[in-house]
């Protein structure tokens, strides 16, 4: 079945439409751009054709590229990889490059034919960049479409020309955010910003194509770079405002980026060089570069994690697969703290029936309350509307009366983190809804097995993570205590789905899967600062990890006291065995001074009156002074970096994850695990278990039993395997 | 092997590099031709005397383009035969000249050689040239360019010293170069005249008397840079990531000077002064040049002081007078703080920070003074050397004969 379709009208016009079969959006295989190029040839090669419109038959034109076309690209090329990728991009460049150029005579620029595109809705990533390529852009006036490329936020950048043809458009400035932020617009705001060129009522816009070729003359189908004279907009890097331009974007992206992701880098070099040669060489430095990306492991690492199997994730790849769908009606909120302000909001927001209760009818207003404030923002930012407010608000009800909580078919417990507490309210609560109504509890730390217990029904109690704040962390970490059931699993991950953030569903275990990784990094971190290792060091050495904070700045945004909390309950469970004294030597005493995070304007950082963060706190160096002899980076790095990774394994190991790319996702979305790396095993994968082991068991040597080597890793090192290779549940994509 | 002898250097006032400075009406090639042709009537260089001028300039683009060098030995006296080239060694290439020259004379490539340089700044500002290393940005983030004032300020931070540290550092700088220059103790000074014969300028101009509150109320130079816009912090933390900050301590005060000027020295083997009747004032007895961490950058003058001892088989206590260019003051104070070196012997005749920083021209400045100084006090050993852009550093030990 082919995924563009031909046509030519009465007046000569043809039509290329766009319609992939099965599928809800459009987007680019590796056949289909030969059928484009066919189709291409044809408008070129008939002379009834005047011109042509390229467009969608589904509501958007198009999402981007099908990923696995890298994939194919690569395998096809055998034991030379990049020459594939780069026979194959060019090829693409080829295409593109002949519409732009339909066929006008290259010395005069005449005798071409106009070729546009028409836009209904969402044009993203090849979606835009084959648009770039026409001789006009129109895009029908529907604010809900989003028109980019987004490229970047995966790992890669805009290779089929996009890059080349938007810095020459608007100049490298102007064409910044677009490229290196991936922004995308509405069609209004992406004409404002010369995205595109025209937009319509979405009833108008086949007649307006169709109109602007059978008008357009020879000199309106010429891109500005292939006419005589051309500048680019802002300046070429060696002219006096150019230079500047990008001295300060190879600063800004190098800072920005700390440095971690190839693709920025190689985007920025692309549009350097290309900016210093005629188009169709620039095509080809943007080639080159972009094949640099696609060969770079870390791109590879991103693709999967971000792209294929966060997308895998939020698809249900590891939901039951014979349980019916438990799309939630009614959610019923216990507890209207920060968490459970949340909770109501985006489940409100997603559409549910929302209850929110709390112990007085004060703090449950003050829990609604939340989601108004939080909407207000949206409407001033033009994010939200009026309308959406007020349809959010009229789906909570604010209350103390349990018996609200009648026809709910999913409750999450969001109270006091105590297990009396939680057993309470559970018996509670089950005793007013119906019996096939799930039970979640949302904790962070306390077993889920041990939660069950005080319900009746165990088999639908299950632990669903959230991360704080609510609505801005996109990782849900589902947990399945010892009894629960595939219904309550479905019901969880229906429900994640519903919010559309992006689940994953772990073993009951202390700490789960995230915070049991969080945790060590966070202690390393600060085990460090005991011994006498400069703080501005371990913060300095997380961030050229590509961690967003530091292990110090994390201990403050999640605060002191209840880092001293969670020791004192890990002693308590773990007795003699207890591996973090050290630790508390520091976290208690900052406790005792009164540092107890940013909350109270006081932690391992200051914080001046506004609570902004202003710098280290001096006060760390007079009790923990910093040693004569500051280890080297790498180490302190190494020690970051498996402090965390090893939780990881370890989790694998003990079944608390079931798939490793659960674990990939799940540590960039729940604490910014360096996204660069794909996640803890993907960067196992990437320096490879020997090197790995290597690194244990000399941390062992000199920290101690907390970077002992877990078998598993020896196993794959002894065997020469990896975890994508060993355990990968999906086809390799890219 | 032959030994290479200094044995004259001369040099013109530095003049402001900017457009109301009194050198900004002389073009680069003249003001070059100026010292060339001092050179040849004090030194009586006839017909084909020397076999290269060695001539540093870094900006070589407009008037300073096209091999400067050659430029100026044809619009100079000297004979046509001589031929010329432009070297570009950032801050030392008229250190770089020589220590070429010198080197080229005890290898027996010839018997004599002008060296030196020349930067018009007020007429091609610095910069011009463009450059890969700021705007590649394949290179700007291989290597970590941030500019040479957010160098300088790492430098400050790493190493520990404060805003006083630095404008004391200057204060003293100018004191020294003000009674210096009261005392007629730059005798390498040719003054700068037009072609009529009329003196345009004849000492240095940017020499002032200042004081700790005048440079407390100068704002930083590099703060906005590194701290907003682009934003080079950041990439200086991505490579010293211990420091928590960079502090921001230098500005106009504490900074070297944009300058205007040239600078010559004639050096040859013991034939060449015997040839001419010259007597030679120095021996160069080593020279070096070495490349460093390009983001602190301006660090070189300690390694290559260790490499040009080294060379000469000597200790640092071997040298009785050290001429550090003044690019920042935190590189002396660095330079100072490595060696625990003496601050008496150090710049004591002051430096750019004082008198300005003609890029192509300062490194012979430097060596000028060095050696007018050796005399003066009838000290045995001097040691120049300057920090340079990119992360180099280069070095020449004098040795009076």
């Amino acid at each position: 079945m082919a995924d563009f379709h031909y046509s030519v009208d009465a007046d000569g016009v043809a039509t290329i439409t766009w319609d992939v079969p099965n599928k809800s959006m459009n987007v680019l295989s590796y056949d289909a751009l030969r059928e484009l190029d066919a189709h291409i040839d044809t408008v070129l090669a008939d002379d009834a054709v005047k011109g042509a419109i390229i467009t969608s038959a589904k509501k958007d034109f198009a999402g981007g590229m099908d990923l696995n076309v890298i994939a194919q690209m690569k395998n096809d090329a055998g034991d030379n990889p990049a020459k594939g990728l780069f026979d194959g991009v060019m090829g693409m460049h080829g295409v593109l490059r002949k519409i732009e150029r339909a066929g006008m005579d290259p010395k005069t620029n005449k005798g071409g034919k106009p070729i546009v595109a028409a836009l209904p809705g969402i044009a993203l990533g090849i979606g835009l960049e084959i648009p770039l390529a026409c001789h006009r852009i129109i895009a029908a006036d529907n604010p809900k479409a989003k028109i980019g490329l987004p490229e970047i936020m995966v790992g890669i950048f805009p290779g089929a020309g996009g890059t080349t043809r938007l810095v020459r458009k608007m100049g490298a400035m102007a064409a910044a955010p677009f490229l290196l932020e991936g922004k995308t617009v509405s069609p209004d705001k992406a004409k404002a910003a010369g995205l595109i060129d025209e937009v319509v009522a979405p009833d108008e816009l086949q007649a307006r194509a169709k109109e602007w070729v059978l008008n357009a003359t020879d000199a309106d189908i010429v891109k500005p770079w292939d006419a005589k004279g051309y500048k680019m907009p802002g300046g070429a890097p060696y002219h006096p405002a150019g230079f500047q331009t990008f001295v300060g974007a190879a600063a800004m992206i190098h800072g920005k980026t700390n440095g971690v992701y190839p693709a920025a880098k190689a985007l920025l070099a692309a549009v350097y060089e290309g900016a210093m040669v005629p188009f169709d060489d620039a095509l080809r430095v943007e080639c080159r570069w972009f094949v640099n990306v696609l060969m770079n492991p870390s791109s590879s690492a991103m693709i999967r994690s971000l792209f294929i199997n966060k997308q895998a994730l939020e698809k249900g790849a590891v939901r039951p697969k014979d349980v019916a769908d438990q799309s939630v009606q009614k959610v019923g909120v216990l507890g209207a703290g920060m968490m459970g302000a949340g909770i109501a909001l985006v489940s409100a927001m997603a559409g549910m029936e929302v209850v929110l209760i709390d112990q007085t009818q004060e703090a449950a207003d003050r829990g609604k309350a939340y989601s108004e404030g939080y909407l207000d923002k949206g409407i001033a930012r033009k994010k939200a509307t009026p309308e959406k407010k007020e349809a959010v608000l009229s789906a909570i009800t604010a209350t103390t009366d349990l018996e609200a909580l009648k026809g709910a078919d999913l409750i999450i417990e969001a109270v006091f983190e105590d297990v009396g507490v939680k057993a309470e309210m559970t018996k509670k609560v089950e005793a007013v809804v119906g019996t096939d109504c799930i039970y979640a509890t949302n904790t962070s730390t306390l077993p889920i097995t041990e939660l069950a217990k005080a319900s009746e029904r165990p088999d639908q109690f299950i632990g669903i993570h959230f991360f704080s704040p609510v609505e801005r962390m996109m990782l849900v970490e589902i947990i399945k205590g010892k009894e629960t059931g595939p219904r309550a699993v479905a019901k969880a991950l229906d429900y994640v789905r519903q919010i559309r953030k992006t689940p994953i569903v772990v073993n009951d275990a202390r700490f789960f899967y995230c915070n049991r990784c969080i945790i060590p990094y966070i202690n390393e971190g600060m085990r460090m600062v005991g011994e006498g290792v400069s703080p501005a060091l371990v913060e300095g050495a997380a961030k050229l990890l590509g961690f967003p904070v530091g292990p110090l700045q994390l201990v403050d945004e999640t605060s002191i006291d209840l880092g001293v909390k969670i020791a004192k309950a890990t002693k308590a469970a773990m007795g003699d065995d207890y591996p973090d004294a050290a630790v508390d030597d520091i976290i208690f005493w900052m406790a005792d001074e009164g540092r107890l995070g940013r909350k109270a304007n006081a932690g391992f950082y200051d914080y001046d009156d506004k609570g902004k963060r202003a710098g280290l706190w001096e006060g760390l160096e007079g009790k923990f002074p910093h040693a004569d002899d500051q280890p080297d980076l790498t180490e302190v790095k190494h020690r970051l970096m498996m402090a965390q990774v090893l939780e990881a394994v370890r989790a694998l190991e003990e079944g608390v994850l079931e798939d490793i790319r659960e674990g990939d996702v799940g540590a960039i979305l729940a604490w910014g695990f360096a996204p660069w790396s794909g996640g803890p095993f993907s960067w196992l994968d990437m320096i490879g278990a020997d090197k790995a082991v290597e690194i244990c068991d000399s941390l062992t040597a000199e920290y101690g039993a907390r970077f002992t080597t877990p078998a598993l890793l020896r196993d794959l090192a002894d065997k020469g395997e990896t975890f994508y290779g060993r355990f990968d549940t999906a086809q390799d994509a890219a | 092997m032959t030994d290479a002898y200094i044995y004259d250097a001369v040099r013109t006032p530095r003049g402001k590099g900017k457009k109301d400075g009194t050198l900004h009406e002389v073009t680069a090639v003249r003001l070059s031709a100026i010292a060339l042709n001092a050179l040849k009537e004090r030194n009586n260089l006839d017909g084909h005397a020397v076999e290269d001028v060695i001539w540093g300039n870094v900006t070589q683009v407009g008037e300073q383009g096209a091999c400067l060098a050659r430029s100026a030995v044809l619009y100079s006296d000297l004979d046509e035969r001589i031929p010329g080239v432009s070297i570009n060694r950032f801050c030392a290439s008229g250190l770089e000249a020589v220590n070429m020259a010198a080197n080229q004379v005890k290898g027996g490539a010839g018997d004599g050689y002008i060296a030196g340089g020349v930067e018009s700044m007020s007429r091609v500002p610095m910069g011009m040239d463009g450059g890969a290393i700021a705007a590649d940005p394949f290179l700007a983030m291989k290597a970590y360019f941030v500019p040479q004032g957010i160098s300088a300020d790492i430098i400050a931070t790493e190493f520990g010293f404060s805003r006083d540290d630095c404008d004391t550092y200057a204060v003293e700088s100018q004191k020294r170069a003000a009674a210096a220059r009261a005392d007629g103790r730059f005798k390498a000074i040719i003054p700068v005249k037009d072609q009529n014969g009329l003196e345009i300028m004849s000492e240095d101009q940017m020499i002032r008397e200042t004081t700790m509150q005048t440079l407390g109320g100068l704002n930083p130079s590099f703060k906005a840079m590194g701290e907003v816009m682009p934003g080079f912090d950041a990439v200086a933390l991505l490579k010293y990531p211990h420091l928590e900050r960079i502090n921001h301590v230098h500005h106009a005060g504490n900074s070297s000077g944009i300058a205007d000027g040239s600078a010559a020295i004639l050096i040859g083997n013991k034939e060449f002064g015997e040839r001419h009747g010259l007597k030679p004032r120095a021996r160069v007895k080593a020279t070096s040049k070495v490349g460093t961490d390009p983001t602190i950058m301006l660090t070189g003058p300690v390694p290559a002081t260790e490499r040009v001892l080294q060379a000469a088989g000597m200790d640092f206590g071997d040298i009785d007078l050290f001429e550090v260019n003044e690019a920042f003051a935190s590189v002396v104070l660095r330079f100072i703080q490595a060696f625990d070196a003496d601050t008496n012997k150090v710049n004591v005749n002051g430096g750019a920070i004082a008198m300005g920083h003609p890029l192509g021209g300062t490194g012979a400045m430097i060596l000028s003074a060095l050696l007018d100084e050796m005399e003066r006090s009838d000290k045995e050993t001097g040691l120049a050397t300057l920090c340079i852009g990119s992360g180099m550093g280069a070095a020449t030990i004098l040795e009076r004969v």
